[in-house]
């Protein structure tokens, strides 16, 4: 399956990435919309010392917040774990479960996760198209 | 006689976890689910939810309607069943049928534990609050003139009092112990918590117990009277074992059962809130009643049923709840030194010992506390990471880079 993979050499820390994902997710016509908005990206670029790169959902082969969901709001389609924001409450039962602290809050009091833009109208990663040194690649694994 | 190849008594976390453990493995042998419950497959810790209007009956089902069908499973719902028979391999239901198994899963669950209290059966409104029908009942009897005790200010009391908050009257909560939450809070996590959920009205009284019932008045030890129109028992649960029990299974705080999730019983499994686990971050045996736990041993369980290879050997207690805005994560056991950090809204601590992260609370701001999670779980040594970094927030950067990229990059990009 197909995958969002870091190359941290290759990152700039620009974190153009997480705009493009709040941008795709945010369901607005231009990305002069966001000017002013704290964006809640579901990738997140991590910075020390030089070092950066960015994170986001690794659609785990025995996903830990699937198998721990209390709800049954998440769910493994194709390989993809897609959120069903009807049947989540917000426990986070998720965030606590997930290695890679990859699963935040949604302003809506429910969660958030990287689909791999397949629910929103891009269909294909916005962070990885967006990418101006290709330091986050969608490749198969 | 009806025969399965796997038989399954309880249709919720455990249960469904052997279910799609079976399939990962067996596509075709015969399953059956028994279910006292005459309910589709539902997520138990939601009817403190359904009575907050957070959620529906539809929206509650554990997995989608056509998950029986899909996964080619008979369900025999509002059936108990009454007895197992190891040497015939047949279980007996309370109606009287028989079901043959060749291998059986045990996933029953708990029962909510009442001590004995003078007078209870003079209460007429009176519920305990661990089923779907309970919150269903307990919504019928309430109105925002009834007031309500509950009794037992643990996860079950609190999540009940918050999802009655809107359609009740005046909640008082009292418990035996001197703060709320003990079992997975430190002292001032349970204050926090506490403060948070007064400032929302609601009344606690702790270090004390109700010593007898009047029809409507509890008169507690501490000499105090406490009227109500509404009671909610929420003391506590214990492990279902009675049936592995009386078929003879090894039962020690729950039913015993090996990595496998097999019982002593020859092709018996057991998983969840009827079973102890061995917990690894304080090597003990302990009933760890959570539901992601459930999941997962039931998922093991079913792998090993069908002849697949399966250890559940990462046993760890994990909350998340959150009680009217204020989430809060834990996991582990709070042993060793520790590490706090708070301020106004947010209070996070960290445990650890021997090299090893052995648990933590995060009350407030929760976000990544997985990482934190994982760590306990993997035992990872603190010495392979960078904890003074990792201390300040969870974050990948604590990590060696080689680990870093077996994480992050594609495995052409991982050697280094
Ligand atoms: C109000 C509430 C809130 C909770 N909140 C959380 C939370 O936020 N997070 C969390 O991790 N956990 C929570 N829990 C705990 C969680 O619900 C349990 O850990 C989980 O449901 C355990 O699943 P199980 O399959 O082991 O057992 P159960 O869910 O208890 O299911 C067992 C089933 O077996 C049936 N059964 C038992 N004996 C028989 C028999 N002889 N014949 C036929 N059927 C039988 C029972 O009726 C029941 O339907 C909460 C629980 C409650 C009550």
């Amino acid at each position: 399956m197909k995958r969002i993979y870091a190359r941290e050499e290759w990152c700039l820390g620009c974190h153009l990435c997480e705009y493009n994902c709040a941008f795709a997710n945010s369901g607005l016509d231009t990305m002069t919309k966001l000017k002013g908005i704290k964006i809640n990206p579901r990738i997140q670029v991590e910075e020390n010392d030089g070092i950066f790169y960015a994170v986001s959902c690794r659609h785990c082969e025995e996903p830990l917040c699937v198998k721990g969901c209390i709800t049954g709001a998440l769910s493994i389609k194709d390989g993809v774990i897609h959120i069903n924001k009807e049947k989540c409450v917000g426990c986070f039962t998720c965030i606590l479960s997930c290695p890679y602290g990859c699963i935040m809050p949604a302003e809506t009091g429910v969660i958030q996760k990287c689909e791999l833009c397949q629910t929103n109208s891009k269909g294909s990663p916005a962070c990885v198209s967006g990418c101006p040194n290709r330091a986050i690649v969608f490749e198969e694994g | 006689m009806k025969s399965f190849k796997y038989v399954i008594i309880g249709n919720s976390a455990a249960g469904i976890g052997c279910a799609e453990g079976i399939r990962q493995i067996d596509k075709k042998g015969t399953i059956a689910i028994i279910s006292d419950e005459k309910h589709h497959t539902y997520s138990r810790p939601l009817i403190s939810y359904l009575l907050e209007g957070k959620t529906d009956l539809q929206r509650m089902k554990y997995r989608p309607d056509n998950f029986y069908k899909q996964h080619n499973i008979v369900l025999i719902s509002g059936e108990k069943a009454v007895s197992i028979n190891k040497e015939s391999k047949t279980i007996k239901l309370e109606k009287g049928e028989e079901i043959k198994y060749e291998k059986l899963l045990a996933a029953l669950g708990s029962s909510p534990f009442i001590p004995p209290m003078d007078g209870l059966e003079q209460v007429k409104s009176k519920f305990t609050f661990m089923k779907l029908d309970d919150a269903i009942n307990l919504d019928k009897e309430l109105s925002k003139d009834k007031k309500v005790l509950i009794v037992g200010a643990g996860l079950i009391g609190l999540k009940c009092a918050e999802g009655i908050y809107k359609k009740s009257g005046k909640i008082t909560i009292i418990d035996l112990a001197n703060r709320i939450l003990p079992s997975i809070l430190d002292e001032d996590g349970s204050v926090i918590i506490q403060k948070h959920i007064e400032s929302k009205g609601i009344h606690f009284i702790l270090n004390d117990s109700v010593s007898r019932f009047e029809s409507n008045s509890a008169f507690l030890k501490s000499g105090n009277i406490i009227e109500f129109d509404i009671l909610v028992i929420a003391v506590g649960v214990r492990p279902n074992v009675s049936l592995i029990k009386n078929a003879g299974g090894k039962i020690n705080k729950g039913i015993w059962t090996n990595e496998k999730c097999e019982t002593s019983l020859p092709d018996i499994y057991s998983a969840g809130d009827c079973t102890e686990s061995f917990d690894i971050t304080c090597d003990k045996e302990r009933i760890l009643a959570l539901l992601p736990n459930a999941y997962m041993q039931g998922e093991c369980a079913g792998i090993n049923m069908a002849g697949g290879q399966k250890l559940y050997d990462k046993a760890i207690p994990m909350n998340a709840i959150g009680f009217f805005g204020l989430h809060l994560i834990t996991a582990g056991s709070y042993e060793g030194n520790f590490f706090v950090k708070s301020d106004k809204s947010n209070y996070k601590k960290l445990f650890f010992k021997d090299d090893l992260l052995k648990g933590y609370i995060m009350i407030g701001d929760v976000n990544r506390g997985g990482i934190y999670t994982r760590i306990i779980r993997e035992k990872i040594p603190l010495s392979t990471l960078d904890f003074e970094l990792i201390k300040e927030r969870p974050q990948l950067m604590a990590f060696e880079l080689n680990e870093r990229k077996k994480m992050l990059a594609n495995i052409s990009e991982r050697s280094v």
